[in-house]
């Protein structure tokens, strides 16, 4: 088969899995689980096949006409455009969503709904796949979409609760809201451009023959920068993703941390020519990167619940691939993001099992708890990995996709970049924002490795929880081996990328370094200085009561109880823990993601309210008024003419007799007006 | 002759057959009067043909004309009475208003049989027992 | 018309026809008035007879001779001794019986009256100045002797007079059949007796 038949293949089998599974998953539960995982595993197997026949050589296109569309010379085309970034994302997406569907297996084991929650699953994979091989924008925008609802089905997956429902409404709302600007931008920018295919259009901006220049640059690049931060997350649209952790943990790795809120880095990494071409977009694409580095950052600093530290930290990992493209280096970003992709997920999935072994998604209530490595050693020890990574402690993955960035930063700062457009500016920003980010990423992963793993307290024992399903730690150790040796590939991706090198530079992996480890002292110690406080701790928090159910239950029950606990679904009045020494008067306001969501609802929402309010109001009581009238007034007069309807003959004869005398009095009348009775 | 004398007449003895049918209450009285608007429509046509000399006579034809309609209709309207008489005892105009608009109360009312012992009385099944639960209810109501 | 009636051979002059007239015409209206308003029924009809009788006359007056021997004969010869019949078969009551005019009665004043003083005033508005000419010597017979009105009535309206003769039947057929006393469920009151 040639590279095109099977990179098409990749697609549509995990497609044709999710179809298969929502038609027969309800009649025959016992085939949702291959119907699951053997699409999944294909497409993976499909695109490693791919990614090794490409090479990170020639682009392979090939296209077909989909659809005409009203402009004879503007087709949509079924169109694949298979090159190093688009081979090497589509193996992680496809490695991930394997280990995804293969731990959920044991996650969702008893839950009623897993045929349709991974049926959801596979279609979400095909969606990404879709838009990782798609080289036509509107073809792209099909999977983005798709990716869109089925995020919105899956956040909703435990519907019972209050906490997933109101998640997953916002989280399509925010991203929709992203999208429309996205939708415009990319018509505007086919039609300034006459083509709809990616490899088109950036051939054009990139040729130095063709001498084509944008019309608006800058407007279609901040057109699009909406929808990508709405699905990537980035401030100001990132209100989205801490409340989509309501939905099960698998889902939360997946889409919420590696593949599809990288979509929109990926996006941007395709298109980097055209958001190039307009230095006002770059800026405030670096600016959007930096807050959002140093704003998560202290977020995830201040949550109580595990998951939400790690959404958070995605927020803030997302932003740097956004600040490494704003320095105009794609090959840095999705270096970073294939990194991060694994460790997330990694990290995510431990996270599950903790949460299972725990009883709670509290880390209040996981530091009053000893024995969890007891419980869980393959989470503890993979989770520290990913820890590790993500603090980008050397030599793993994250280390060295980091300091790609924070190299490429550096760079642009000081007027050496390679990329056109890159400004020094938009360096000096990134490379401040990520030095910072450094040091605030190093301190909230050593908070959670503290506060989860070294708790003291009573000793939950193993027998008690019994060991996690098989699969779920197959899958922990699957993942943490890119997570360990990933970064090590940093001499062999530039072949890929057709980039720069991305070898980290010495003076900012020192300083990375050197504040990251300053970051893991400095909550070190301040973990110290409020255990001695432990005498006075009291037990607090809820532990979910039944520690032998399905990993998913526990779960939803700890997302369902966290707020009636602890009065909020973010913070926890925890005294011992660190980051109330660490951050000080800013902890509240960083643990209600600075009081964004507030001002959404001061913003937005209220108005809104109040002009539904309004508009109810109007058709309740004045529209309403016309029609109860209408229906009244006939009511009134068939009252009254009921009346008249007395059965006596006389009466209406007298009617009759004195109706017949009007009409002679008036016709005689008329007559007599015109003259014609006088004689 | 002047001949706003018969047509005066007729005009006058017109309206008191008007006033004898909205006014009187026994159904042979009604009939009465309506006899007595004939009459003066009868008295209009003479004296208009007798006005017009008309060769053919067409006033008095049609006047024979209603005679003969008149009493056909005397007797078909008596045996209307008679026969609403003896179906209802009375012939009294006022008193047969069976096509009037019923409350619901009345109409409620109505659908229960007027005497137990009649043809629905002892029916059995839930039907009855509703009447009697409904019957009940009005009588404490 | 003047010479007309100079010339006028009856027994009563052009000028006594009309005072004739008026004075019947008023005791025509009177009797009728009593009929719809007596107390007793069965004097009700008797002053219907009073009524019929005095439109025959005004017949007479008129020169329809025919109409006024037939209005004699139908109306108070066989009309009014149905009338009797009914009130009789009714069990209406001898002697005065308060409760014969119904609640309707003020409505039914009101009308007669605005439609008398509607139709008077119309009337006497359209026809104060034509006149009848009763003159009868010009030629064979009056105008409305027994020979012309036959004449007329079997040359040119033979044809609703045969329609006639037909209704007629049919009266007589369905006034048989209605008064027929029908089977044992007429007597009870059930509504299916009703019919």
């Amino acid at each position: 088969m040639s590279t095109t038949t099977l990179a098409a293949l990749v697609p549509l089998l995990p497609f044709m899995g999710a179809v298969a599974g929502l038609l027969v998953g309800r009649r025959a539960p016992g085939f949702a689980r291959p119907l699951a995982v053997l699409p999944t595993l294909l497409a993976t197997l499909l695109a490693v096949v791919v990614a090794m026949r490409q090479g990170g050589g020639e682009p392979i296109r090939a296209a077909t006409e989909l659809t005409p569309t009203g402009d004879a010379s503007l087709p949509v085309e079924l169109a694949l455009n298979l090159d190093g970034f688009a081979v090497l994302v589509a193996v992680l997406v496809g490695v991930v969503a394997s280990c995804v569907q293969l731990y959920s297996t044991g996650y969702l084991r008893r839950d009623p709904r897993y045929a349709s929650y991974a049926a959801f699953v596979s279609l979400f994979t095909a969606a990404m796949l879709l838009v990782v091989y798609a080289d036509d924008l509107i073809v792209l925008l099909v999977g983005w979409e798709i990716m869109g609802i089925c995020s919105y089905f899956l956040v909703g997956h435990y519907w019972e609760t209050q906490a997933a429902r109101a998640a997953s409404i916002k989280a399509f709302l925010v991203t929709k809201l992203g999208d429309v600007p996205f939708l415009i931008g990319i018509l505007v920018l086919a039609s300034e451009a006459g083509t709809f295919r990616i490899s088109g259009i950036t051939g054009k901006l990139t040729s130095q023959l063709a001498q084509f220049e944008l019309g608006h640059p800058t407007v279609i690049a901040l057109l699009l920068l909406a929808g990508v931060a709405g699905k990537s997350a980035q401030f100001p649209l990132h209100t989205w993703l801490p409340d989509a952790m309501a939905g099960p943990t698998p889902v939360s790795a997946l889409i919420h941390a590696a593949t599809m809120v990288a979509a929109g880095v990926y996006f941007v990494a395709r298109l980097l020519p055209v958001f190039a071409a307009s230095t006002a977009a770059l800026v405030v694409l670096a600016l959007m990167a930096a807050v959002t580095i140093v704003g998560s950052a202290l977020s995830a600093l201040a949550q109580d619940d595990i998951k939400r530290v790690l959404a958070y930290s995605t927020i803030g990992q997302l932003a740097y691939m956004a600040g490494a493209l704003a320095v105009t280096d794609r090959g840095a970003a999705v270096f970073h993001l294939l990194a991060h992709g694994a460790f997330k997920a990694l990290l995510f999935l431990a996270a599950g099992v903790v949460i299972h072994a725990a009883g709670t998604n509290s880390l209040a209530a996981m530091s009053r708890m000893g024995g969890l490595t007891k419980i869980a050693p393959d989470a503890y020890w993979t989770m520290t990995i990913g820890l590790l990574a993500l603090a980008a402690i050397p030599p793993f993955s994250g280390f060295f996709s980091k300091e790609a960035v924070l190299g490429a930063a550096e760079h642009a700062a000081f007027g050496d970049g390679h990329g056109a457009g890159s400004t020094p500016a938009a360096g000096w920003i990134v490379l401040v924002a990520g030095m910072l980010g450094a040091l605030l990423t190093a301190a909230y992963a050593t908070r959670l490795w503290l506060l989860a793993f070294r708790g003291e307290g009573p000793r939950a024992s193993a027998e008690e929880h019994g060991r996690e399903p098989a699969v779920m730690n197959i899958v922990l150790w699957v993942l943490a081996v890119p997570s360990l040796g990933f970064g090590l590939a940093y001499g062999v991706l530039p072949g890929w990328f057709d980039s720069d090198s991305l070898t980290p530079s010495l003076v900012t992996s020192v300083l990375a370094t050197g504040v990251a480890l300053v970051g893991v002292l400095v909550t070190y110690g301040a973990w110290r200085h409020t255990t001695s406080l432990a005498a006075s701790r009291a037990p607090m928090g809820a532990v979910a009561a039944h520690p032998q159910s399905d990993p998913a239950l526990s779960e939803a029950e700890a997302i369902a109880t966290h707020e009636p606990a602890y009065g909020d679904i973010a913070a926890a009045p925890d005294p011992a823990d660190p980051s109330r020494l660490l951050l000080g008067p800013l902890h509240d306001a960083a643990a209600h993601g600075f009081r964004l969501d507030a001002a959404y609802t001061a913003l937005f929402v209220r108005p809104t309210r109040a002009a539904a309010r309004l508009v109810r109001f109007i058709d309740s009581t004045v529209v309403d008024t016309y029609v109860r009238g209408a229906g009244a007034g006939t009511g009134l007069l068939g009252t009254l003419v009921r009346r008249t309807q007395t059965g006596n003959t006389q009466t209406y004869l007298s009617a009759l007799v004195v109706g017949s005398l009007v009409l002679a009095v008036a016709v005689v009348l008329v007559a007599a007006g015109t003259g014609g009775v006088r004689p | 002759m002047h001949l706003a004398y018969p047509a005066v007449l007729a005009a006058l003895l017109f309206s008191i057959g008007i006033y004898g049918v909205l006014a009187r209450r026994n159904a042979i009285l009604m009939l009465m009067s309506v006899e007595l608007m004939l009459n003066a429509v009868n008295l209009n046509l003479v004296a208009f043909d007798v006005w017009l000399r008309e060769t053919l006579h067409t006033g008095q034809a049609l006047a024979l004309f209603t005679i003969a309609v008149a009493a056909a209709e005397i007797g078909i309207g008596l045996a209307i009475v008679l026969l609403v008489y003896r179906s209802r005892g009375t012939s009294d105009i006022d008193r047969l208003r069976d096509l009037r608009e019923r409350s619901e109360a009345e109409a409620e009312a109505d659908g229960i049989p007027d005497d137990p012992d009649g043809p629905y009385g002892d029916d059995a099944g839930g039907t009855g027992s509703a009447k009697y639960t409904d019957d009940s209810g009005r009588q404490t109501a | 018309m003047n010479l007309a009636a100079a010339a006028h051979p009856g027994f009563l002059s052009p000028t006594g026809v009309e005072i004739v007239f008026v004075l019947v015409g008023l005791a025509t209206l009177g009797s009728a008035l009593v009929t719809v308003t007596t107390k007793q029924l069965v004097h009700a009809a008797l002053w219907l007879v009073a009524a019929l009788g005095g439109v025959a006359v005004e017949y007479l007056l008129l020169t329809a001779e025919f109409i006024a021997w037939v209005q004699v004969l139908i109306y108070v010869g066989s009309v009014v001794v149905l009338l009797l019949f009914g009130l009789m078969l009714t069990k209406a009551p001898i002697g005065p019986s308060p409760d014969a005019d119904s609640g309707n009665r003020p409505l039914a004043l009101a009308v007669a009256l605005a439609s008398a003083g509607t139709l008077v005033t119309l009337v006497v508005d359209a026809f104060r100045t034509t006149w009848i000419d009763l003159d009868t010597s010009g030629g064979a017979s009056a105008e409305g002797s027994t020979r012309v009105t036959g004449e007329s009535l079997f040359r040119a309206w033979v044809l609703p007079f045969e329609a006639l003769s037909v209704l007629l039947l049919a009266a007589l057929v369905g006034a048989i059949v209605l008064s027929r006393r029908g089977s044992a469920p007429e007597q009870d009151r059930t509504p299916e007796g009703k019919r």
